[in-house]
């Protein structure tokens, strides 16, 4: 018992230090893994979000107000993530934000943060039913959901096929990591396969993945037309390797956008090259705000990558974004409740209702064609649903289309049923966001 | 000095089989007990409750569940976290399709739900041990996670084939600020580490103890093997199934199949190893180690970087596995019989001081 007391001593001591005021810059808290099986996707994706806060307070902060963060280590683990949250959400003045960028993680936060008042970000994943700002006032599944993401894949194949009445009598096979993750769009597809009359063959992978001949197997008897492949990690590299051992084209296989980047399908050799994946980002250095995170961070020592050659890749990009959206935000607030003020979590919540990046403030912002316009509101959580889709060309993922979306309307019934349920499950009273401004 | 029996005599059988023979034990106990429930949530933060004294309470009772299995029947099992899938799924069933029932009633149910399938996966131990037992319980670890994830009638449909906890509500109070719901987790977990503590010291425990050293004598001397073995199964998934259900309830909140999956298993192993197999007491030693440590390994190079000494992040992270993993390694070599018995020796010790012979 001793042990446990000297622990909680010890514990207890470090927070006090570490509690140290700095209380005139905006606070957000880093829940990162850079260790354990996604290390390359966490050390990328927050590597990018920090630069760029690098990069605003490198060129001023938000109107003079320059931003701070503290790191903490989740390992992706869901346990860890609550900890390092609960940690770091009154340090500094109070966290503004949290991206766990951890579907089990955000899950755990959930209830956390409407008790705490403050908005959680989860961008292109996590609950699909969040979009839905009435239920779920400090949730934000900013950019895309995984349900407008499917949406999005079989606009995609519609235009491929030349309108989406020719997608008729077709068959799409669904190959699907056997998980939370992979089942939560299941409920979209078979509504849009309902819609536009083509057959949905859902075909489960058990986690990791890394044998999948039975499946490809199945897939070569049913002759899909398409292959919508949902996996994540090891299951990418391996799918596509026995895509090609039983010759199906990998030019028919689409991946989602955790089967996007470059960790993906360098692994997998020649046997990606054709492969399509989706993405909310577009990678490379070529945009301003990358030159400038070159030159004015990386050019100043302060760059968060030990590995220079991953500035512009998919991850680190994907972070990049990330990072805009979130000072898009404190911008905003900033602009109602007082400019060159902190804002508290709840302006910051008011701040990502009202993001509202059009074409013209994106290019302000030096990255044109790098994210798609999103408009956020009371209702919309989401704010843009559009997907970008890309072609591996074995050297580096190459843009096929621009930003579409898919049927956002059909998506929006199916995100209001989800989250009248969930509120009817968790006794909550949703906002009427008609009346709030 | 302080810590001698002399003096006390126990003139009764009861006085003797006490859990506490000694008077310095029981003050101790008692102050213990004391601080937990008054002074600790009079002066604890949130962060302590909800991020530290939680979770390390919930695993601890986790930690009692394999130790009566693992430490005192000696059936090796590596299902502990799918028991508590079990517990919480169940629990959040019950309280979802049987209007009005207590919230407890339902943890209990929940616990019996795992009891109940823990029998199932327990029936190879009858004829299979060691390693082999410890695979075919792994087969239990695989097989409740994908029925969870698989059948959609557990998690009320949801599309994502997550839960979300119910809010605990007790006699009409509902706990949802960290201090309340500490206090419920410490009573539950209180009670049942003593429910333990009873259990192992009488005549189940000894039966347990007896096959656990050698089936065939236990056998022939009269102990049903089957009957005992199955029991200890039963016992510990029930008790992974309430700290299941208090993990989902108590602490996540909103909860996949995944939070439970093989790792969580390990960990809870690791704690019974690392605490002392075969004592309640090493469940919460070993629980608290293996949560706290990587937390203050990771607050201690949080605290190294911004005192001046330049830490990349990415460094810090491995630093803080590479350091519990030598810990790790330590506490074995050292102990192998883990911390509570150099609790136990500690107090060996403090009997003679200052005069050892």
């Amino acid at each position: 018992m001793k042990l446990i007391q000297s622990l909680l001593l010890g514990v207890a001591a470090a927070c006090a230090i570490g509690a140290a005021p700095a209380m005139s810059q905006q606070f957000i808290p880093i829940l990162s893994y850079r260790i354990g099986p996604y290390a390359a996707g966490g050390s990328g994706y927050f590597g990018g979000a920090i630069d760029y806060f690098n990069l605003v307070n490198a060129t001023g902060g938000i109107n003079g107000v320059k931003l701070t963060w503290e790191e903490c280590e989740t390992e992706y683990n869901a346990a860890r993530g609550v900890e390092c949250y609960e940690r770091l959400k009154k340090k500094n003045g109070g966290a503004s934000t949290v991206e766990p960028l951890s579907t089990g993680i955000a899950y755990g936060l959930i209830d956390r943060v409407a008790q705490d008042k403050i908005p959680m970000t989860t961008f292109g994943y996590g609950l699909g039913a969040s979009a839905d700002g009435n239920v779920f006032r400090w949730v934000f599944p900013l950019g895309t959901t995984y349900w407008d993401q499917v949406a999005a894949m079989v606009a995609y194949l519609e235009q491929k096929e030349g309108g989406a009445a020719k997608l008729k009598g077709k068959k799409i096979a669904y190959l699907y990591h056997d998980s939370a993750y992979g089942k939560e769009p299941i409920g979209t597809l078979d509504a849009l396969a309902a819609k536009d009359g083509f057959e949905a063959l859902k075909i489960p992978i058990t986690p990791p993945g890394t044998t999948q001949e039975s499946v490809w197997l199945q897939v070569r008897q049913q002759k899909p037309d398409y292959v919508i492949l949902w996996g994540f990690g090891v299951m990418n590299p391996v799918a596509l390797k026995t895509a090609a051992k039983v010759g199906y084209p990998r030019e028919k296989i689409i991946g989602v956008w955790w089967a996007g980047s470059e960790e993906d399908v360098i692994p997998a050799g020649s046997a990606a090259k054709g492969y399509v994946s989706a993405a909310f980002s577009a990678p490379g250095t070529s945009f301003p705000v990358m030159q400038d995170i070159k030159t004015k961070v990386y050019g100043a020592g302060n760059g968060n990558l030990e590995d220079k050659s991953r500035i512009g890749s998919i991850y680190h990009t994907r972070g990049v974004v990330y990072g805009i959206l979130i000072t898009e935000a404190i911008r905003n607030a900033q602009a109602k409740y007082g400019k060159g003020k902190l804002m508290t979590p709840e302006q910051v919540r008011w701040g990502l209702e009202h993001i509202n990046l059009t074409d013209a403030r994106i290019k302000e912002l030096g990255a044109t064609g790098m994210f798609p316009p999103v408009k956020t509101s009371c209702a919309d959580h989401e704010g843009s649903g559009m997907v970008k889709f890309q072609v591996w060309d074995g050297s580096a993922f190459k843009p096929v289309t621009g930003f579409i979306a898919g049927d956002r309307a059909l998506v929006r019934k199916l995100v209001e049923e989800a989250a009248t349920k969930y509120a009817a499950e968790k006794k909550i009273t949703p906002v009427d966001c008609s009346k709030e401004m | 000095m302080l810590y001698r029996e002399a003096g006390q005599f126990k003139s009764t059988y009861l006085a003797d089989s006490a859990i506490f023979p000694l008077r310095q034990d029981r003050i101790a106990m008692a102050v213990l007990l004391a601080i937990a429930f008054i002074v600790v949530p009079l002066t604890a933060t949130p962060y302590l409750f909800s991020a530290i004294l939680i979770p390390t309470l919930i695993l601890a009772l986790a930690a009692i569940g394999l130790n009566i299995l693992t430490g005192y029947a000696g059936q090796l099992s590596l299902g502990s976290a799918a028991f508590m899938a079990v517990g919480a799924f169940a629990s959040f069933n019950f309280i979802l399709r049987v209007p009005g029932i207590p919230i407890l009633v339902a943890f209990v149910g929940g616990g019996l739900c795992a009891a109940a399938i823990g029998i199932v996966f327990g029936l190879p131990s009858l004829r299979i041990r060691g390693f082999y037992l410890a695979v075919a319980t792994l087969a239990a670890q695989f097989f409740i996670i994908w029925f969870l994830t698989k059948v959609g009638w557990v998690t009320n449909y949801n599309s994502s084939g997550v839960i979300t906890a119910q809010p605990i509500v007790v006699f009409g109070y509902r706990f949802d600020a960290p201090a309340p719901k500490y206090l419920l987790v410490l009573s539950i977990v209180a009670l049942m580490a003593l429910a333990a503590k009873n259990m192992t010291r009488g005549n189940l425990g000894r039966k347990w103890m007896a096959i656990r050293d050698m089936d065939v004598a236990a056998e022939v001397i009269g102990i049903p093997q089957m009957k005992t073995k199955l029991l200890a199964f039963a016992v510990s998934s029930f008790y992974c199934g309430v700290a299941g259900a208090l993990f989902a309830y108590a602490y996540l909140g909103t909860v996949e199949p995944e939070a439970y999956n093989l790792d969580l298993s390990f960990r809870i192993l690791f704690m019974v190893i690392i605490g002392g197999a075969g004592t309640i007491l090493g469940s919460f030693l070993g629980s608290a180690f293996i949560v706290l440590t990587p937390i203050v390994l990771n607050v201690t190079v949080g605290w190294l970087d911004a005192s001046g000494l330049h830490v990349p992040a990415s460094a810090g992270s491995n630093l803080e596995v590479i350091v519990f993993g030598v810990l790790i390694i330590f506490f074995l070599i050292v102990e192998p019989l883990g911390i509570a018995r150099l609790w136990s020796i500690g107090k060996e010790k403090l009997r003679l001081w200052p005069f050892p012979h």
